[in-house]
């Protein structure tokens, strides 16, 4: 069955000939979607939008309102648009839109790029808006035979006129085209009929990314630019208190040294000048309220709190009475440390700030933001910043962030120049927005037969969304700290979840997968602490209480048994699993691992199955899995932010360590066909990673691991 | 005046003998395809060619290149088919793509020393080089592919 479209004249908006003359098509959609209505009720600018133009020779350029930081969008997203265009691939080509309320999307109602939402929220749209301009495109041609439109069909870039083979391409239709009504109705593709969707299309960054020709905002040149470098307090809250900057400014191509908000910037004709010139900054600082806090005060903050009752965010019979009264019971607390993002391309942004506007060149994943950022800044009209998004040398959640923006704003507006402001690998990680540590503990009840019949967790957290998005924190309830753990799909009849909001001062911020990324470490991890209490099979208990997870089910079986769950494996090696869904896609992972003597672990080979609904690009799909599971891997093995004096301990690479080439496992990754929805991509490959590793450990040594990262120095043999 | 080679052409950069080699591509020649990651040898998103060697040009004071070749990831080929290019993009390996001149470039140094690596060669010569989007099992098979595209235009 075809899928009809309406689209009323009141939401969908023709823009006119456009540049080069060709056809241009600006598409605004009604919202239908309640949750998006509820989250952006107040404003006016919800409607999804997205941008096709065809120029007369015939090419196709589609504007990207997501940021490109690795996940592949600047090819999936002109897939959408291409596949119902029956555009020519060749001829496709992808840019980067401006701010502008016409790109703001769903969830947040804000253009961003986040919550592995890129394709979800533009699956229908952006193929609408092929659809639609295809449909414009064989009208011109069928006036142009003066035939009827019905007897036209399309095939890769042409319009086809079916009984006299006569052919026109979109390029010569582009301008007829663009002088047509737009149609009310559009028919969408079946999924059995796509030729570009579901295929391995070579991605279209890739050239660039080879050659060293790609540009990513750390290599935004503006006629005239500085760069600058800013000295910030290394405790967090604290403020400049006096500084000298006279010795600064001897230093060969240093130019300003002005003081904005976040600290002391040093303006100089290159990184390196700014770079001498920080470091003979004379500065004294007032260290603030936090200039005593370290991790092990926030643990006893922590533990502290979960002495309280929290929020309930789940209740399913009654979890305390019949643990009480289990023929078994078993208890936990899991710990989960702060984690920095370490995108490789350090924090940047580059500005320009004159009297009657202000232009910023920024690798984010905030164009609302940066927008809202800069005005706030300059007191500019919003429409008079233009927000130029450049490539992102990977993104994590670090880069909707706005404390680049505001740096290279302030500065540019201080000295009146174009200014480019660069962080340091040290200032990157010394001030990030942290994945937050939190504190868990956890219970469950067994009957006589060995099955959970009770679980409660109790979460000590703090709250990412009150900072970020306050309006979507009601009665207390930050769904980031409790997804993942509020939505354990095992078939346990009581079960309770409560939430504990606990600040530390300590900035935290999204984080690839974020709560997924802890709340699957802590409850897949206790999942198989029942399982091996019940004398149970840890793969044979979740599929026995997935009865009503049919897609978490099979993404497990089909993990379980192309990693060959029960069967024999080399001595010394061992296996793990966990299952998690986030972002609308379900990942299975089975991790093999060996632990040497000394504790070291060694996790040989992943195995990885994913149902993300319908899939765009299963190469795009392949790879964010194996991304996700390094991120994920270098996380649970290495990862962990910790605090002394106010200030973060760690520093660069050597201190805050990546996995690297030598430590990388083999992952295969195998999609489970769907005819489902497109789920996420970018963040649910990292959720099951952590668990499906400790739970491997555990198998190997016998030791449970409750607190992250995975240390040696615990495992060692004695 | 510093009188450099760069990826076969001369230049002379007018700039203190101690700024890292780095910052000189990057500010003074404008060639930003060698990026910045760290600024302590520990990420190799920086690395360039000196005289064949793969170095970090992030910690290498420019006056050290001085009559020395330099070769960046621009000077590799000058139409991406360099068979490690080549076998990148087969392979589809870039992710965000911020590391990859500097894989590429630690990678076409082994390369160059080792026609048909090991894995064991590989995990030796690119472990100094962190990818965060987490790309190095496609690394690993495009070094594999680019040594194979090499022999066959040697065996030419």
């Amino acid at each position: 069955m075809n899928e009809i479209i309406k689209i009323s004249r009141r939401t969908f908006l023709k823009t006119g000939a456009a540049i080069g003359g060709g056809l241009a098509l600006g598409f605004t959609f009604p919202l239908t979607n309640s949750e998006a209505e509820a989250a952006t009720k107040k404003s006016a600018l919800f409607a999804p939008n997205a941008w096709l133009r065809i120029s007369t020779d015939g090419k196709v350029t589609v504007m990207l309102h997501k940021s490109e930081m690795g996940q592949g969008i600047m090819t999936s997203l002109p897939m959408l648009v291409a596949e119902e265009l029956d555009a020519d691939w060749t001829k496709v080509r992808a840019e980067f839109a401006p701010a502008d309320p016409a790109y703001v999307s769903l969830p947040m109602g804000e253009q961003m790029t986040g919550g592995s939402s890129a394709i979800r929220r533009s699956w229908e749209m952006l193929r609408k808006a092929g659809a639609t301009a295809r449909q414009m495109l064989i009208a011109a041609a069928a006036q142009t035979w003066d035939v009827a439109a019905d007897t036209c069909r399309t095939e890769n870039g042409e319009v086809i006129h079916q009984s006299s083979g006569r052919r026109l391409s979109y390029g010569a239709l582009a301008s007829k085209a663009a002088k047509l009504p737009v149609p009310t109705e559009v028919t969408l593709k079946e999924a059995k009929d796509f030729r570009i969707l579901g295929t391995k299309v070579a991605r279209l960054d890739t050239p660039a990314k080879v050659n060293g020709s790609a540009v990513f905002g750390i290599d935004v040149q503006v006629p005239d630019m500085l760069i600058a470098r800013v000295l910030r307090c290394p405790v967090f809250g604290g403020k400049v208190a006096r500084f000298d900057a006279t010795k600064a400014k001897t230093i060969p191509g240093v130019r300003h040294v002005v003081q904005i908000e976040s600290g002391i910037a040093v303006v100089a004709n290159g990184y390196w000048p700014a770079k001498l010139g920080l470091e003979a900054l004379d500065v004294q600082w007032d260290e603030g309220a936090l200039a005593e806090l370290s991790s092990s005060n926030i643990t006893a903050m922590y533990k502290q709190s979960a002495e309280q009752a929290g929020l309930v965010v789940r209740s399913d019979g009654e979890a305390t009475r019949t643990l009480e009264g289990a023929a078994k019971k078993l208890e936990a607390v899991y710990e989960v440390p702060y984690l920095a993002h370490a995108t490789m391309e350090p924090m940047n942004c580059t500005a320009h700030v004159r009297k009657d506007g202000c232009d910023i060149w920024v690798p984010t994943q905030g164009q609302t933001r940066t927008q809202q950022t800069a005005a706030k800044i300059t007191g500019l009209r919003p429409e008079a910043i233009k927000v130029h998004t450049t490539l992102l040398g990977g993104g994590f959640g670090r880069r909707y962030e706005q404390d680049f923006v505001a740096d290279a704003v302030q500065i540019s507006q201080a000295i009146g120049k174009p200014v480019k402001v660069m962080w340091s690998r040290e200032d990157d990680m010394q001030h990030d927005f942290y994945r937050p540590a939190t504190y868990n503990r956890l219970a469950a009840g067994l009957d006589a037969q060995g099955m959970p019949i009770a679980w409660t967790h109790r979460i000590v957290s703090p709250s990412i969304m009150s900072r970020l998005w306050p309006h979507l924190v009601q009665n207390g309830k930050d769904f980031t700290s409790i997804e993942g753990a509020a939505n354990v799909p095992y078939a346990i009849p009581h079960s309770q979840v409560d939430y504990v909001m606990k600040e530390t001062g300590i900035p935290v911020g999204l984080w690839r997968s974020v709560g997924s990324s802890q709340n699957a470490f802590i409850t897949e991890c206790f999942l198989d602490e029942i399982a091996v209490t019940g004398g149970k099979d840890p793969y044979e208990l979740r599929r026995q209480l997935l009865t009503n997870a049919a897609r978490h089910k099979a993404v497990l079986e089909l993990a379980a048994s192309k990693a060959g769950w029960g069967q024999p494996l080399p001595e010394g090696r061992f296996r793990g699993i966990a299952v998690h869904e986030s972002f609308g896609s379900y990942v299975a992972e089975v991790a093999e691992v060996a632990v040497a003597s000394d504790g070291n672990v060694r996790v040989h080979r992943v195995v990885c199955a994913v149902d993300c609904g319908m899939v765009v690009n299963p190469n795009t799909v392949e790879a964010q899995m194996e991304g996700a599971i390094v991120y994920g891997l270098t996380a649970a093995l290495k990862g962990a932010i910790t605090i002394g004096k106010g200030r973060v301990q760690q520093s660069n690479f050597h201190d805050y360590q990546m996995l690297r080439m030598n430590e990388m496992p083999v992952i295969e990754v195998h999609i489970l066909p769907s005819a489902e929805a497109p789920g996420g991509v970018g963040e649910p490959g990292v959720p099951p990673l952590a668990p499906a590793v400790a739970n491997a450990v555990f198998a190997a040594t016998g030791k449970r691991i409750r607190q992250l990262p995975i240390r040696a120095e615990e495992l060692k043999k004695s | 005046m510093a009188k450099l080679t760069i990826n076969r052409k001369e230049y002379s950069v007018d700039v203190d003998p101690d700024t890292p080699l780095l910052w000189v591509l990057r500010n003074t020649l404008s060639m930003t395809g060698t990026k910045f990651g760290c600024g302590m040898a520990q990420c190799g998103a920086c690395t360039v060619h000196v005289e064949g060697e793969a170095v970090r040009s992030c910690i290498l004071p420019v006056s050290f290149v001085e009559g020395k070749n330099v070769l960046t990831i621009e000077g590799l080929s000058p139409d991406s088919s360099h068979p490690l290019q080549q076998a990148w993009i087969a392979e589809e390996v870039p992710q965000c793509g911020y590391c990859q001149s500097g894989q590429i470039m630690s990678a076409a140094a082994l390369l160059a020393q080792k026609p048909t690596p090991t894995d064991v060669d590989i995990d030796g010569a690119m472990s100094g080089n962190i990818c965060r989007c987490g790309t190095y099992q496609r690394i690993r098979r495009a070094i594999h592919r680019a040594a194979q595209i090499q022999a066959e235009r040697s065996g030419k």
